[in-house]
């Protein structure tokens, strides 16, 4: 592999969904030894695009020309062995197994007529794999006791292991702390080396401008313009990507929340998880939760919401004591929980836009003898699309074909459906785009002045320190420390977050 | 693939078109078999057929419930023997009235769903395992509470007219129907209401397809999930009722593997054993495709161990018709 020579040209791309042209007349090149940005809102094109690549979608029209010669990709397995991997950002490994297990899954070295597994081979051929890595990991751990970012390295192994050319990252830091991020950027720079071709797909800005060459822009299912990385400025990138402007105002400090308390917590503990968290939220309020990755943020969200199991604590909701035990519970008191994890916590998304948004409320929609009142319920979701403007074709579509920013609006409505009006929000603009995360943005504003009040998790502190009236700040399961506004600096916060309290010291 | 569902394209409802094929299959055999016999598309033929459908397919109708929550209930078949006990104990033993004994009959099997719907939602147990478990239960009691000897209904004969009796034929006379094959549709149509229109079966549909989502939207999932269960229970009693009056006696040995019957009509039926899709309409369908399909081979002369290995070959192909559509997608 020399750097330099081209590995994949993909010119005129067309690609229709029923009733959507997902992809048209996209173009993407890839040199061997670079690392080239894919960007561009959910649902841009940029997945499309790339699951045609690796032979999940078959392209309408077009042409994918790999390595000089004009190529058919039918099918998963034929991308895999022209040497084309996509680290996705679920990972795909067998938490049990080891290390050298998973990169060698389905093809393990065998011995004696095949009949026994080698693995003394096995474990040379992955220490070789790791040497040229420049990695330092045990091929004989299980996969379960490494952390996300190591977990992501033995993807990457794996995808090398056959041999891998070209090499998708999609979102790949979107899980890794700092450091971590580091340990990731010295992995790709050594596969440059190699002339490995790298397609990066991130939302980060500041990562975009330090590790990739070239940045390729599409917007909705179009190319837009492939440019040099060092010829760009961060705005430039995001108006090409947004085409209008992205919504930068703030929460004005002269609107500051009322004084009524809607919601308070004390004195809760969770094994050794949560332990003697105590805040209250005002009215018409964002309070932000900050925080590094594992100090406790989402499972605070969920013991309040009653999603898990508390050892002992206390919640008053407008001044009255009450007991939350499941989320049940929770939404009966008004308030609403928005996952970081749609797919799996937030949405059906196998439903339609309509049984998303009825879903918290059918109680409410259902007439004597339980029968439902469906034109009621067309009319709620028709309003939710229109006042959250959710970009759907009805709400008969179904979840699944929306972008991640719609789907969260959808969740947003379901819960403004029901009148809850305490919103908690974990990573609301978690592998949303630049666009659509201003919009997100303008919402919650919005939101809180209509008098709702809002718990946000953010792992961003730009957007925690933008956004929020107040601030908590957790690290190890406490809460280390609360700021105004007008206190709140991304420092401070940060400073904060790593303040660890001394167990039995105190 | 252009079938507009409601004037959107894009929403094609995969279980449309699953009971499209199901429906076509079955009018493909029933083409078949007319070719093919000319016994076969006569009145009485064709009753017998819906006669025997009609047990099984109560159960499939039940079963189609937990099935689309994602679970699977392997109890019906032998709560179903238990519910004919009990009724024959009810009617027979105790000579509790007709109507009254019916009752206690289905409500057997809703209370057994109900136990199996609490060690579902309470105890966490897999259903498959709770299920498991309850079919043993169910089919021991049966044998203990019978003394393992059939009860017959002879001091009751009009118990007897429940399923054999015709209630058409009496309004439009020469119109044989038995009331089996009416209580069949009507527990069919009472089934589609259910799901289709109540929050009960909107609640089913959610827990189907995703239910961590569903709780985490403030619904009480174990309310809900009990719920189903009992309702399964119910059509699984309906279903003991049906098969004592058929037979005119509660055998207490018979029932085990109807569970599975009922699973194949409704996975035939185009409900997904994953969970979240599913209809009614289908599972009738299914059930009327597999008698018909035994019925047919029967009248072709084809030997009843050959019947069962037809059967099983097309539970593959309708599952995997299934599979190969969801993949293309």
């Amino acid at each position: 592999m020399t750097n330099g020579e081209q590995l994949i040209l993909m010119e005129g791309i067309t690609k229709s969904f029923p009733g959507v042209k997902a992809l048209n007349n996209c173009r993407f090149e890839l040199l061997g030894g670079e690392v080239h940005a894919l960007v561009g809102e959910n649902g841009a094109g940029k997945s499309t695009m790339m699951k045609v690549l690796t032979g999940v979608y078959q392209k309408d029209e077009g042409r994918i020309v790999y390595l000089g010669s004009e190529t058919e990709i039918p099918d998963t397995r034929t991308a895999q062995n022209l040497g084309i991997s996509m680290i996705h950002q679920e990972l795909n490994l067998a938490p049990d197994l080891t290390v050298a297990q998973n990169i060698f899954i389905g093809r393990e070295p065998r011995r004696a007529f095949k009949l026994f597994l080698d693995e003394n081979k096995l474990h040379e051929q992955v220490r070789e794999l790791f040497r040229r890595m420049n990695l330092h990991l045990d091929p004989r751990q299980p996969v379960s006791e490494l952390t996300v970012a190591k977990q992501q390295m033995v993807e990457i192994a794996k995808a090398l292991s056959f041999n891998a050319r070209v090499l998708i990252m999609d979102e790949p830091t979107a899980a890794l702390s700092d450091s971590e991020i580091e340990d990731l950027f010295v992995i790709i720079g050594e596969l440059k080396r190699n002339g490995v071709g790298i397609v990066y797909i991130s939302h980060r800005m500041d990562e975009l401008k330090r590790i990739t060459d070239r940045i390729t822009v599409m917007r909705d299912g179009s190319y837009i313009d492939t440019v040099r990385t060092d010829e760009v400025t961060t705005d430039q990138i995001i108006s090409m990507m947004v085409g209008r402007a992205v919504y930068h105002e703030s929460v004005p400090d002269t609107k500051a929340a009322s004084e009524e308390i809607v919601l308070e917590v004390k004195g809760l503990n969770r094994g050794s998880v949560l332990k003697d968290i105590g805040f209250s939220l005002r009215r018409g309020e964002i309070l932000g939760v900050a925080g590094l990755v594992g100090a406790g943020r989402t499972e605070m969200a969920r013991a309040v919401f009653g999603a898990d199991p508390i050892d002992s604590g206390e919640m008053a909701v407008h001044g009255r004591k009450v007991a939350i035990r499941s989320p049940y519970d929770a939404v009966r008191h008004g308030i609403g929980y928005l996952s970081e994890d749609r797919k799996r916590f937030g949405c059906m998304v196998d439903m339609d836009v309509k049984t998303n948004v009825a879903v918290a409320s059918y109680g409410s929609y259902s007439g004597p003898l339980g029968f439902m009142r469906d034109g009621a319920i067309g009319l709620a979701s028709e309003k939710v699309v229109e006042t959250l403007k959710v970009k759907t074709p009805g709400v008969d579509q179904v979840v699944k074909f929306l972008s991640g920013g719609n789907q969260q609006k959808v969740v947003i409505g379901k819960w403004l459906t029901r009148d809850c009006d305490i919103l908690i929000f974990d990573e609301p603009t978690r592998g949303i785009d630049v666009g659509a995360k201003s919009e997100i943005y303008k919402l919650l504003d919005e939101l809180a002045e209509q008098g709702k009040s809002i718990i946000m998790i953010s792992s961003e502190l730009p957007e925690i320190v933008r956004m929020s009236h107040r601030i908590v700040v957790m690290c190890e399961g406490r809460i280390t420390g609360e700021l105004s506004r007008s206190e709140a600096t991304q420092e401070r916060i940060m400073e904060l977050a790593t303040k660890r309290v001394l167990k039995e010291a105190l | 693939m252009k079938l507009s569902v409601a004037g959107n394209p894009v929403q094609l409802k995969s279980g449309a078109l699953q009971q499209l094929l199901a429906f076509a299959s079955l009018v493909v055999l029933v083409v078949f078999f007319s070719l093919s016999s000319s016994n076969f598309f006569g009145f009485s033929n064709i009753v017998g057929i819906l006669l025997s459908t009609a047990v099984i397919g109560v159960l499939a109708l039940g079963s189609t419930f937990v099935i689309i929550t994602g679970g699977i209930d392997l109890s019906v078949g032998t709560v179903m023997t238990l519910s004919a006990v009990m009724t024959g104990v009810f009617i027979t033993f105790w000579g509790v009235p007709v109507p009254l004994g019916i009752l206690g009959g289905i409500l057997t099997g809703a209370f057994c769903g109900l136990l199996s719907g609490l060690s579902v939602a309470k105890l966490k147990i897999p259903p498959f395992i709770a299920t498991l478990a309850m079919m043993m239960i169910a089919k021991g009691l049966a044998l203990v509470i019978s003394g393992t000897k059939p009860i017959y209904f002879n001091d009751t004969p009009v118990f007897r007219e429940i399923a054999l009796g015709s209630l058409l034929n009496s309004i439009i006379p020469g119109f044989k129907i038995p009331n089996a094959v009416l209580v069949f549709f009507l527990a069919a149509i009472i089934g589609t209401i259910l799901l289709a229109k109540t929050i009960v079966g909107r609640y089913n549909f959610a827990l189907g397809s995703n239910e961590e989502a569903t709780r985490l939207s403030g619904v009480n999932v174990d309310k809900w999930k009990i719920i189903i269960y009992t309702i399964t229970g119910l059509f699984t009693g309906l279903a003991g009722v049906l098969m004592a009056s058929r037979l005119n006696s509660a055998q207490p040995a018979l029932g085990m593997g109807y569970e599975l019957e009922a699973i194949a009509a409704v996975v035939i039926g185009g409900t997904s054993l994953s969970g979240g899709k599913g209809t009614i309409i289908g599972t009738v369908i299914g059930a009327l495709i597999m008698s018909v399909l035994t019925n047919g081979l029967r009248i072709m002369s084809v030997p009843q161990e050959w019947q069962t290995v037809v059967v099983g070959f097309v539970i593959l192909l309708a599952v995997y018709a299934d599979m190969l559509r969801r993949r293309k997608k």
